[in-house]
């Protein structure tokens, strides 16, 4: 191979894939702040109800006009973005932890437990999810908290299975067994050499889940089931701005275009991410 | 064969009690008492003794086990109960608006086909081509625009701005249009995809270069010996994504106010209508089972080996 002679130039050494690495964490992380500073960086409150000012144009006192309560419209993205990242990470992160610590205790321990807890996988899997989710949500009544929980509840299944698959092949390995052999405690093995194995899978995963539970939660308000009326979430406001389609259509398009930039920024994510760990098939 | 196909339909049946057994311990486990919710949907001032009435109608007193067996006759005969709502039998609502979503399902499963194929083929024997990139837009956007959106901005262009479409409703062929279109992109995005990979694993085929070092045409290659392997794949894709084409009517239904069963399923909600919740995701479970089965008999047909490996169970 060449020797390149000098420094290559900045754009050179930054591969299309990096590039989208980057700039997709930049976005990501700049709305994560975005959103935890929404009381700081909203202009107004976006629950106050003012009829006088309703359905305005783009203005320096609203930049993104105003909605059919005179709610200020990017007050409300602002706090809308509270609401899907967080949720979605809560719903990440619990669904992740129940999947992790069913699937490696079934596949760790195997027998009978194995065989208890992947039958009650293999009976929330025999549902489509978001038809389980809705039926979770017919049954224990609309409201955030339940979509939250439902969602939870059947993605961990998913989580579990992946764990499962992975600890058993890994438990197989030679470096598992050797290290069985000179004395280490379970929770060594777990820690030590099952745990950095799980990591790089989980990080993709993780990043195209992030999308999902976003799409679920929005499509889940915009149903009328998860937040309610007042609230600003993106879903719920495609939900209210509906109604103005043939008068303002950007009250729909706004909340749409933000929940398409923040899944489309997760899956880039996640697609670059398993392509640098060298998990495409 | 025989006993593969035997082993393959008999696997179904463990999973469906599961299945039934999950959604009776849920109902059991919900604060909302069906008899309570039952009054309220047919308006019914509730006192005690209408309440313990119906509990016991709705055999609610007794053991979980007990509900569980019952509940499991009662749908192996399809009996789904009676809505709280109307008061007919579940199995009638759901016919008589079943004929709508078939409509809207099949029609945007054969757009999504005949788009599909073409340009996941094209894609595959020529890799980053025009094709090529063509579908990974196409991909991109099919996994990141929600459903919802996409069918309110099809309705704002072209119903709203344009003018050419209906809004909403069923009646003409062209009200199916927008909402076909709707259900079908993310299936595209996915079929697209699955057969690009399959057409480039095919071509890679020693028997494949085989042909070409025998000098047949690169278009009879390219017909006979790529597109009909590379086509089985997709269609295993097409079976397991059934549940997507499934919760996508409910969302696209209730955008176009289309009058099918997924825009009931959600009036259900609203209305705590039980039986037709139970009954509707009883039955989203039967075709989710149901289709995957399927996909493997059909895989079973063109590609006949598959028994004599066991079977690739997923």
């Amino acid at each position: 191979m060449n020797v390149p002679l000098g420094r290559p130039r900045l754009l050179d050494r930054l591969s299309n894939q990096r590039l989208i690495l980057i700039g997709c964490s930049v976005f990501l992380g700049l709305l994560f702040l975005a959103a935890l500073a929404a009381p700081w960086l909203a202009p107004h409150d976006p629950y106050l109800v003012n009829l006088a000012v309703k359905l305005q144009d783009p203005s320096w006192t609203y930049p993104l006009g105003t909605d059919h309560l005179g709610r200020c419209t990017l007050s409300r993205l602002l706090y809308g973005a509270r609401v899907s990242l967080g949720f979605a990470v809560l719903i990440f992160a619990s669904s992740l932890l129940i999947g992790l610590l069913i699937g490696t205790l079934a596949g760790y321990i195997g027998g009978w437990v194995d065989q208890l807890l992947m039958r009650f996988c293999d009976g929330v899997m025999a549902f489509p999810s978001l038809i389980l989710v809705l039926g979770l949500v017919g049954i224990f009544g609309p409201g955030l908290k339940q979509v939250i929980i439902a969602l939870m509840l059947v993605q961990w299944v998913y989580y579990a299975r992946m764990f499962r698959g992975l600890v058993m092949t890994l438990k197989e390995k030679n470096f598992i067994a050797a290290a069985r052999v000179n004395g280490s405690s379970h929770w060594k093995i777990f820690r030590m050499h099952l745990l950095p194995n799980i990591l790089p899978p989980l990080l993709v995963i993780g990043t195209l889940e992030m999308g999902w539970a976003i799409m679920d939660i929005s499509a889940m308000s915009f149903l009328g089931l998860g937040v309610q009326s007042p609230g600003a979430e993106w879903g719920a406001m495609i939900h209210e701005g509906k109604s103005y389609i043939r008068t303002n259509p950007e009250l729909m398009i706004y909340p749409g275009v933000m929940i398409m930039l923040v899944i489309a920024s997760f899956n880039l994510l996640g697609e670059s991410l398993s392509e640098r760990f060298g998990m495409n098939k | 064969m025989g006993v593969y196909i035997l082993k393959r339909v008999g696997s179904v049946i463990p999973i469906l009690l599961l299945a039934i057994l999950l959604l009776t311990a849920m109902i059991h486990l919900s604060p909302v008492d069906p008899a309570e919710a039952y009054l309220s949907a047919a308006h019914i001032q509730p006192t005690e003794e209408v309440l313990a009435q119906k509990r016991a109608e709705f055999g609610l007193d007794q053991s979980f086990l007990t509900q569980y067996v019952t509940t499991v006759a009662r749908l192996a005969r399809f009996d789904f109960g009676t809505s709280y709502v109307s008061g007919k039998p579940v199995l009638d609502e759901v016919i008589l608006r079943l004929p709508a979503t078939l409509q809207l399902a099949t029609t945007s499963l054969f757009l999504a086909i005949i788009v599909s194929i073409p340009l996941g083929f094209l894609a595959g024997i020529r890799k980053n081509g025009f094709f090529d990139h063509l579908s990974r837009v196409i991909a991109f956007i099919g996994a990141s625009i929600p459903s919802f959106w996409l069918g309110y901005l099809l309705i704002f262009f072209f119903a709203v701005q344009l003018d050419l479409l209906p809004v909403g409703g069923i009646g003409s062929p062209s009200h199916v249009i927008l909402p076909a279109i709707t259900l079908a992109l993310p299936l595209i995005a996915l079929y697209t995809r699955l057969l690009r990979t399959s057409v480039i694993e095919t071509m890679r085929e020693p028997y494949v270069q085989f042909a070409r070092t025998r000098g047949i045409r690169e278009t009879v290659i390219l017909g006979k010996h790529v597109l009909r392997v590379a086509i089985p794949p997709m269609i295993t894709g097409l079976g397991m994504n059934l549940g997507k084409l499934l919760t996508g009517t409910i969302i696209v239904e209730t955008v176009f106010s289309w009058p099918g069963f997924g825009r009931y399923f959600i009036e259900a909600i609203f209305d705590r209508d039980m039986p037709i919740i139970q009954g509707y995701v009883f039955l989203a479970a039967l075709l989710f089972i149901g289709s995957s089965l399927l996909v493997d008999l059909l895989q079973l047909a063109i590609d006949p080996r598959i028994a004599r490996k066991g079977g690739n169970r997923r």
